[in-house]
């Protein structure tokens, strides 16, 4: 695309998102969206951030991490603790208050940029050491520092400790939470596209033929993991200030990070549209299998398990393999 | 090209050893091989050839010895790092990249070369297009000099073996070579695959300048284009010389056919 192509996109995907921002969260005129699927819809927009980051280190470098939730964590909670402790300082730089739209928009900005920062330098942190570990142990390690973020937050009284951050600020809203997703995937297919993204594909296929061919594998395990885990702490940061959603450590353990895998596998890890529609479909899925619990309680998560089951027999390699949807709709294209 | 003291030796390999644990699988090895040579190391299975490949790219970091490539000390360097200097290889068992095709297996190769900023990629600017297709036709060019061009959007793994092999030393030229290590190119290619390889790998020295080291089991092969042979046995030199001369080597025969 030409810069100004680019422009153009940017500014109607903007128009759009403010103005289905506008319907999900207000109503329009007399139409009111369901709150109840208004909110599915914004886990949708979160977990899709959160598929397709993890996406990046798992499917393309094909790192297995599973500390995903960790991420989120840490980008969540000093996301959540800027505004709630920095807030109306924050809106007030924009010589308004919290309350206001404008003020909010700021204030959520700010906290976004220090989420995914601090989420980054844990990124970096568990990265450098542990990305020289493979398969199974890199995966340990992963698993033990998301423990070890939890426990930490468990015993910090200013987050709320146990009881979860419930002092957060709801000012997540429907237009940040599609406007990171669409950062997410952007950027994801931006690098798997490029030569940093043929490098860590190089990776995953084999390791030495790719340091013989000129790869500093281990930096570019790290790069990938350090952008990973900052839009993990974006979605964090959304996540933990959406309305009636406070970060809560018991919520934040591997169960979750497992979740967000599973959605990258479900529809075909390595591929970025696998990973939007695994991350919508197994949000919807549970939610839409709620009728059947009312009558059979339990046998929500039976189906649920089913349908996880019977897709791995039958198409392991996840709904879309390694495909993309391209630009031209339908025209499935190769990708790396 | 800096000259280093001990003569005009591209690569200047002096008495490396490596052991692992209580093997020693080269024992003491010096080898030299100039500028624009052609050179081959043969030697039974288990001489150790291919461990001495994998000392040379930085894979192993030798017990003891000094690797010099082009001038400075490439031992205990990293891999990516040697191959940034100029020496790039093949593998014994190939080693492409699964799941990519043809074409990005090479363009991948041209990583080292490349001019892409991360930031630029991210964003997708003018630059980064322009660049991207820049890898682009490199890297079909290559591939049309390896009769590879018209399989270019197919799956590296799926191609003959012989082509795989082709696609190997297509790769390893996409960095920018000063030195080839090929690592048993005609290994399971037919007699006229292999007369090709070696027509292509004379085309490499002549027309690309490139010296090139060639490990190699199919003696034909050896005696036709290698210049200097040098043998190995249990990770020690019996014998350097022509190819003539190492032909009638009481010590080669020996290590070949058995001793009486």
């Amino acid at each position: 695309m030409r810069p100004r192509t680019k422009l153009i996109a940017i500014v109607v995907t903007m128009a759009v998102l403010l103005g289905l921002n506008q319907v999900v969260e207000y109503g329009f005129g007399e139409f009111q969206v369901n709150p109840y699927y208004a909110r599915i819809i914004n886990l949708v927009g979160i977990n899709i951030t959160l598929a397709v980051s993890l996406n990046l280190i798992n499917g393309l470098a094909g790192q297995f991490s599973i500390g995903h939730a960790g991420f989120m964590a840490v980008g969540g909670y000093a996301a959540t603790y800027l505004t709630v402790y920095h807030g109306q300082e924050l809106a007030g730089l924009a010589g308004t208050t919290l309350a206001t739209g404008l003020g909010a928009s700021v204030a959520m900005a700010f906290s976004l940029l220090v989420g995914a920062c601090a989420a980054a330098a844990a990124g970096l942190a568990v990265g450098i050491p542990s990305l020289r570990l493979k398969g199974d142990y890199l995966a340990i390690v992963t698993l033990g520092f998301s423990e070890i973020i939890r426990v930490v937050i468990l015993n910090i009284p200013a987050v709320g400790g146990a009881t979860g951050f419930t002092d957060a600020i709801p000012i997540t809203n429907f237009f940040w939470i599609f406007a990171m997703a669409i950062l997410a995937i952007v950027v994801v297919r931006n690098i798997a596209s490029s030569t940093f993204g043929r490098a860590l594909a190089a990776i995953r296929g084999d390791e030495i033929a790719a340091e013989a061919m000129g790869v500093r594998t281990t930096r570019y395990k790290v790069l990938a993991f350090v952008i990973s885990a900052a839009f993990a702490g974006v979605a964090g940061g959304l996540s933990g200030q959406l309305f009636a959603n406070p970060l809560n450590p018991q919520n934040l353990n591997f169960v979750k990070s497992i979740e967000v895998i599973v959605m990258i596998v479900l529809g075909g890890i390595g591929s970025t549209t696998g990973a939007v529609f695994g991350a919508t479909a197994l949000t919807i899925l549970p939610e839409a299998l709620r009728p059947v619990d009312r009558q059979f309680p339990g046998l929500r998560m039976v189906i649920y398990a089913l349908v996880l089951i019977l897709l791995m027999i039958f198409r392991p390699q996840g709904v879309f393999g390694r495909r993309e949807l391209g630009w031209q709709w339908l025209r499935v294209r190769r990708s790396r | 090209m800096s000259i280093s003291g001990s003569g005009s030796a591209l690569l200047d390999v002096q008495d490396v050893t490596m052991r692992f644990g209580g093997i020693t699988a080269v024992k003491a090895l010096t080898m030299k091989v100039p500028q624009g040579a052609l050179y081959g190391l043969i030697g039974p299975n288990g001489a150790g050839k291919t461990t001495i490949f994998n000392v040379l790219t930085g894979v192993y970091q030798p017990t003891e010895g000094e690797v010099r490539f082009d001038g400075s000390r490439i031992d205990g360097k990293k891999a990516y790092q040697i191959t940034e200097l100029g020496v790039a290889r093949t593998f014994q068992n190939i080693r492409l990249f699964a799941d990519m095709t043809v074409l990005e297996n090479v363009m991948t190769a041209r990583h080292l070369r490349a001019r892409q900023v991360l930031a630029d990629a991210v964003v997708g600017t003018p630059r980064h297009q322009i660049e991207e297709r820049a890898i682009q036709a490199y890297a079909l060019e290559l591939l049309k000099i390896f009769g590879l061009d018209k399989v270019a959007n197919e799956d590296a793994i799926g191609l003959p073996y012989g082509s795989q092999r082709r696609l190997e030393i297509a790769r390893a030229l996409a960095t920018d070579p000063k030195l080839l290590l090929l690592d048993e190119p005609a290994a399971g290619m037919n007699p006229q695959e292999s007369r090709d390889l070696m027509h292509l790998v004379r085309w490499l020295r002549d027309e690309l300048k490139l010296t090139i080291l060639l490990v190699e089991h199919n003696m034909k092969v050896v005696m036709g284009i290698c210049e200097t042979i040098q043998v190995i046995d249990y990770g020690e030199t019996i014998a350097i010389g022509p190819p003539a001369e190492i032909q009638r080597h009481p010590k080669v025969i020996e290590a070949y056919l058995g001793g009486g």
